[in-house]
């Protein structure tokens, strides 16, 4: 009867204790870890995808390693978790990852329902449509009665149906989860078009079997603004998360790179002696070691290398920094101050 | 003396009663299974509410927005997410349906050519069966599908191998006659042949057990069936008009389409399951007596009534259950759908939950509408399964 006893009590003591441990924060649950589970989206080249080696390449797989470098000042205590578009918030909400920076779009209701906090933008995208030339079709307005391969669960649906139906456009949908199985079934045929945040289609297009046959449309009919994501609740590991994406914007402002960091810790400018930690006090209202954003700019890079080094027109991808250029130079990469 | 023993028995402790110790324990154990129920359910509640997750069901009023490839009722973008939802209930019930049909003609008859004397017949159905059961289903529909977008032409080459039909990585598409209301009064009048078909073949059979006159009722209601909707044809004026398939732009409009996407589940499901039924079919026939079917053959029965007057009616007692197991595989095994892009009931659901955030609310109807599909072909099966067994007289 005791025994029954003590184990009733056990039993309940452990049920209390995973329900408190679960409503612990996400920053001190990160700490204890000792690395941080990023979800990334593991087959859209350019963003996250790993290499012929299993090495994790890409904008988005590099963000991650600027948190993980800002928290512990190790870039390489990342581990990735490759998520579909439907799996992604679920992921998050549930606790599977710590940091979702997957290409999500930042909308209202994600925001709101899913329970989520989207941080800075790291990439300003748009939706398009890849289609053969060999249809000769000039612009997306010539596309009534076409039929569309399309990811489910995506922005990138809701977006194509707004669009086909203010133009007054028939369509048929051919909704297949799988990334590189719905490229394969556009490659054959089975869709006149494929539609798409503008950067995806880049790769896509990188990867087909004839690159050279394929256009994009000049149409850009959604705004995108892809940022890494996290839970409710945790406000510390958010402003993290947030100022790890800003902190490589800054850099390129500021003009320090990967390359001339040290140099720059000698700097007069004190801008730059309180973004790198030689004037404390950043660090400390982050929760962080003051060198923290020296160390995602030395292991990582600021912004524009990044970009270059993913996605840029060196690439496969060979995308121009367009809207994601910084503000100076026209585009809409802007940081607010750090201090 | 006498007296005061029977108050010593007449009332136990009621902790001795292994009545009462038994509605205790059940008491303790139902009280456990609520206590944990609510635990879990006021647990998830507390954790949505803390993340701020929407809970409900409200979604479902919302506009759905988003477009789904084939349907068999009309839907836009601008319906809810209801009717969403319920265009992929009903398409999933379509593949399942169409599907268990087949599955059952086709593993019939490969069941039956698989116990034929026919040495080059019965080894090639032994070779379609070990075939089809031992590749992974996902794999054949992955395989089928391939085969749809892979080998046949763009629409503008599509094939065309008589008037009206065309085949291209589109789907198969075919000209159907116009709607005309002389085809509704066709249909009506074709389902009355058959229900007076069936009530005079009932009242036919009670005749030739009292009389030992036959009436030939199957036969008179085939006629029927085929000649009074064709008389209401005629008097409707014999409407011709066809919708045509066209190519137009991008795709043929006009006609019905087949879409590459059901047709590839279907013949994946069909093949795959067939191989089951096959050998289910197979055990029944195997489970009559050798001796049976041997004095059925020396009463003079052909080797067709054989099987229709001896056989089946006892195999089919045997072949039942196992065959409502196979179906409930088919109507599962459709939720494959997601994987080849045939917006099924599980692949508007994902859409939904990823749109809403519910995940909760969105599997918890997954599982309804698998439920309510399996118990309704379970409850049909049963239901024939009873009619079927052996009357004992």
């Amino acid at each position: 009867m005791k025994f029954t006893k003590t184990l009733v009590l056990v039993l309940s003591l452990s049920l209390m204790l995973v329900s408190f441990a679960y409503a612990g924060k996400d920053l001190d649950a990160v700490k204890s870890k000792g690395f941080i589970q990023a979800g990334v989206n593991g087959s859209v080249f350019g963003f996250g995808m790993p290499d012929a080696k299993g090495v994790w390449k890409g904008l988005d797989v590099d963000t991650a390693r600027a948190i993980a470098a800002a928290i512990f000042g190790d870039a390489s205590k990342v581990k990735f978790t490759p998520l579909t578009a439907q799996q992604r918030f679920t992921a998050l909400q549930s606790g599977e990852i710590d940091v979702l920076t997957r290409n999500a779009t930042r909308t209202l209701s994600r925001e709101t329902q899913l329970g989520l906090n989207f941080v800075a933008v790291n990439y300003y995208d748009g939706q398009g449509f890849l289609i053969s030339k060999k249809l000769g079709v000039k612009s997306a307005k010539e596309l009534d009665g076409a039929t569309v391969c399309v990811l489910p669960g995506t922005t990138t649906e809701q977006n194509a149906a707004d669009y086909f139906r203010t133009n007054k456009m028939a369509w048929k949908p051919v909704v297949i989860e799988n990334t590189s199985e719905l490229a394969k079934t556009f490659f054959a045929g089975r869709c006149d078009v494929l539609t798409s945040d503008a950067s995806q289609l880049a790769g896509t297009r990188a990867i087909a079997p004839n690159p050279k046959e394929y256009a994009i449309l000049p149409e850009i009919i959604s705004k995108e603004p892809l940022a890494p994501a996290v839970r409710h609740g945790d406000d510390q590991f958010r402003d993290i998360v947030d100022f790890s994406v800003l902190a490589m914007i800054n850099a390129e402002e500021l003009g320090i790179t990967s390359k001339n960091v040290d140099e720059m810790l000698k700097s007069k400018n004190p801008a730059i002696q309180r973004f790198l930690g030689v004037s404390a006090g950043n660090g400390k209202a982050l929760g962080l070691d003051e060198k923290w954003a020296y160390n995602i700019i030395k292991q990582v890079g600021n912004y524009g290398e990044v970009f270059e080094r993913n996605v840029g027109v060196n690439t496969k991808l060979g995308l121009e920094r367009g809207l994601n250029a910084l503000w100076t130079n026209g585009g809409l990469m802007y940081s607010p101050p750090f201090k | 003396m006498s007296n005061s023993a029977n108050t010593a028995i007449a009332k136990p402790p009621f902790w001795r009663d292994a009545e009462k110790r038994a509605i205790f324990f059940q008491i303790l154990a139902l009280l456990s299974v609520g206590g944990i129920s609510y635990y879990l359910f006021s647990n998830t509640q507390a954790n949505l509410a803390r993340q701020s997750i929407a809970t409900g069901f409200s979604f479902l009023e919302r506009e759905a927005s988003f477009e789904i490839g084939e349907s068999l009722i009309s839907y836009s973008a601008s319906d809810t997410y209801f009717r969403a939802l319920l265009v992929g209930a009903l398409n999933t019930l379509q593949v399942a349906f169409i599907g268990i049909i087949l599955t059952t003609i086709l593993g019939s008859v490969v069941g039956i050519a698989r116990l034929s004397s026919n040495w080059l017949l019965s080894k090639v159905a032994a070779g379609f069966i070990e075939l089809m059961q031992n590749i992974p289903i996902l794999l054949q529909l992955f395989f089928w599908y391939a085969i749809f977008y892979e080998s046949f032409p763009s629409p503008r080459q599509a094939l065309n191998p008589m008037k009206g039909v065309f085949l291209c990585n589109r789907g198969l598409i075919f000209a159907v006659p116009e709607s005309n209301p002389a085809y509704t009064a066709m249909g009506l009048a074709f389902i009355v042949v058959l229900i007076i078909g069936w009530f005079s073949n009932r009242w036919g059979h009670k005749r030739q057990e009292l009389t030992g006159q036959p009436f030939p009722a199957l036969r008179l209601t085939a006629a029927g069936a085929i000649l009074i909707p064709l008389l209401i044809w005629v008097m409707y004026g014999s409407p011709t008009a066809m919708s045509i398939p066209e190519l137009r732009g991008f795709n043929f409009s006009g006609g019905i389409t087949v879409s590459p996407e059901f047709a590839s589940l279907l013949l994946g499901l069909v093949l795959y399951t067939s191989a089951f039924v096959a050998e289910v079919v197979r055990a029944g026939i195997q489970s009559i007596g050798r001796g049976q079917i041997e004095a059925a053959m020396a009463i003079g029965l052909k080797p067709g009534q054989v099987l229709q007057l001896v056989i089946f009616p006892q195999a089919l007692r045997v072949i039942i259950p196992p065959l409502t197991s196979q179906m409930l595989n088919l109507t599962k095994n459709s939720s494959l759908a997601v994987a080849i892009g045939y917006a099924d009931f599980v692949a508007v659901a994902n859409t939904t939950i990823n749109q809403t955030g519910q995940a909760i609310e969105g599997v918890a109807m997954i599982m309804v509408v698998y439920l309510f599909f399996s118990l309704s072909t379970s409850l049909f099966m049963n239901w024939y399964n009873k009619r079927m067994a052996l009357v004992e007289r």
